[in-house]
C-alpha cells in the first residue's frame, strides 16, 4: 500500500536521475562554451591594444550585446531550454533577462512597459550588487581593510 | 590553453548554479543575485582574483565576475578617495557592463518582436 507519507519516498526513488545529470552536463557544456566565446572576445580586445582592465570592460559590454542580440532574435531562449544555468549564469544571461522582460511588456508602452519592466530581474541584481559593494567599501574605510 | 581554462572554469561555475536550481528551485533572479553577492564576497576575501588571472573570461563572464568587478573597484576607490570611494568605486568599475546592458537591452527589445514562449 502506498500512503501519502511513503509516496514521496517512492516518487523520489523513481524520479529520473539521468535528467539531473543531463542538466548538469548541458549546463557545463553550454556555460563553458559561452565563456570560451568570452575568452575569444577578451583576446580580441587585448590584441586591439586595450589593457587588461579596459579589455575586461569591453568584453562585458560585448557579451551583453551578444546576449541581447540573440535574445531579440529568439535564439537565446532556445539555447536556454537546454542550457539551464549554463545560459543563466554568464553575463549574457543577465542581458537575456533584461531583453526578455522588456519584450514581454512591450505592449504596455515604452516607458512604463519596457523601460520599467526590463529591470524585473536585473534590478534586484543591481540593488544587491551595488549595496553590498558600498557596504564592503564602508567596512574597508572603517577597519582599514 | 587559455580557452580550455575559460571553458572549464566557466562551465563549472554554471554547474554550481544548475545544482542549486535542481536542489532548491530558486528562481533565476535569486540565482543571479546570489552569484553577484558571492562574487563580491569572494572578491573581498581575495579568493576570486587568482581565479580571474588563471581562467580569464571563465571567471569574469559568469555573474560572479560582475560582483568581483564591483568589489575590486570599491577597494581601489577607497584607497584613492577614502569614504567617497565606497560609493563611487563599484559603479565606476562596472559602468561599461551596466550601461551596455541598459542600452543594448532596451534597443533590442525595441527593434525585435516578442517571441512565443514554448
Amino acid at each position: 500500500m502506498i500512503d501519502k507519507k511513503n509516496y514521496q519516498a517512492f516518487a523520489d526513488a523513481h524520479a529520473p536521475k539521468s535528467k539531473i545529470w543531463k542538466n548538469l552536463l548541458f549546463a557545463f557544456l553550454i556555460g563553458g562554451a559561452i565563456c570560451t566565446v568570452g575568452q575569444g572576445v577578451l583576446s580580441f580586445w587585448k590584441s586591439a591594444g586595450l589593457d587588461t582592465e579596459a579589455a575586461g570592460s569591453a568584453t562585458s559590454a560585448s557579451m551583453v550585446f551578444l546576449g541581447a542580440l540573440f535574445t531579440g532574435l529568439g535564439l537565446y531562449d532556445r539555447l536556454a531550454k537546454y542550457g539551464g544555468a549554463g545560459t543563466l549564469v554568464p553575463i549574457t544571461g543577465f542581458a537575456n533577462a533584461i531583453v526578455s522582460a522588456a519584450l514581454e511588456f512591450k505592449s504596455e508602452g515604452y516607458v512604463l512597459g519596457m523601460s520599467a519592466k526590463m529591470f524585473t530581474i536585473a534590478g534586484p541584481v543591481l540593488v544587491f550588487g551595488i549595496s553590498f559593494s558600498v557596504v564592503y567599501g564602508l567596512i574597508l574605510r572603517l577597519f582599514g581593510g | 590553453m587559455e580557452y580550455l581554462k575559460a571553458f572549464l572554469v566557466g562551465g563549472l561555475l554554471c554547474v554550481v548554479g544548475q545544482v542549486v536550481i535542481d536542489r532548491t528551485k530558486l528562481t533565476p533572479a535569486r540565482i543571479l543575485v546570489a552569484y553577484v553577492i558571492a562574487g563580491i564576497v569572494l572578491g573581498a576575501l581575495g579568493v576570486y582574483e587568482p581565479l580571474v588571472k588563471w581562467a580569464g573570461a571563465g571567471a569574469s563572464v559568469p555573474l560572479t565576475g560582475f560582483g568581483y568587478t564591483l568589489a575590486k573597484g570599491v577597494r581601489r576607490a577607497v584607497e584613492e578617495k577614502g569614504l567617497l570611494g565606497a560609493f563611487t568605486g563599484g559603479l565606476t568599475a562596472a559602468a561599461g557592463g551596466i550601461a551596455a546592458s541598459i542600452l543594448f537591452g532596451y534597443f533590442f527589445a525595441l527593434v525585435c518582436k516578442p517571441h512565443e514562449k514554448s
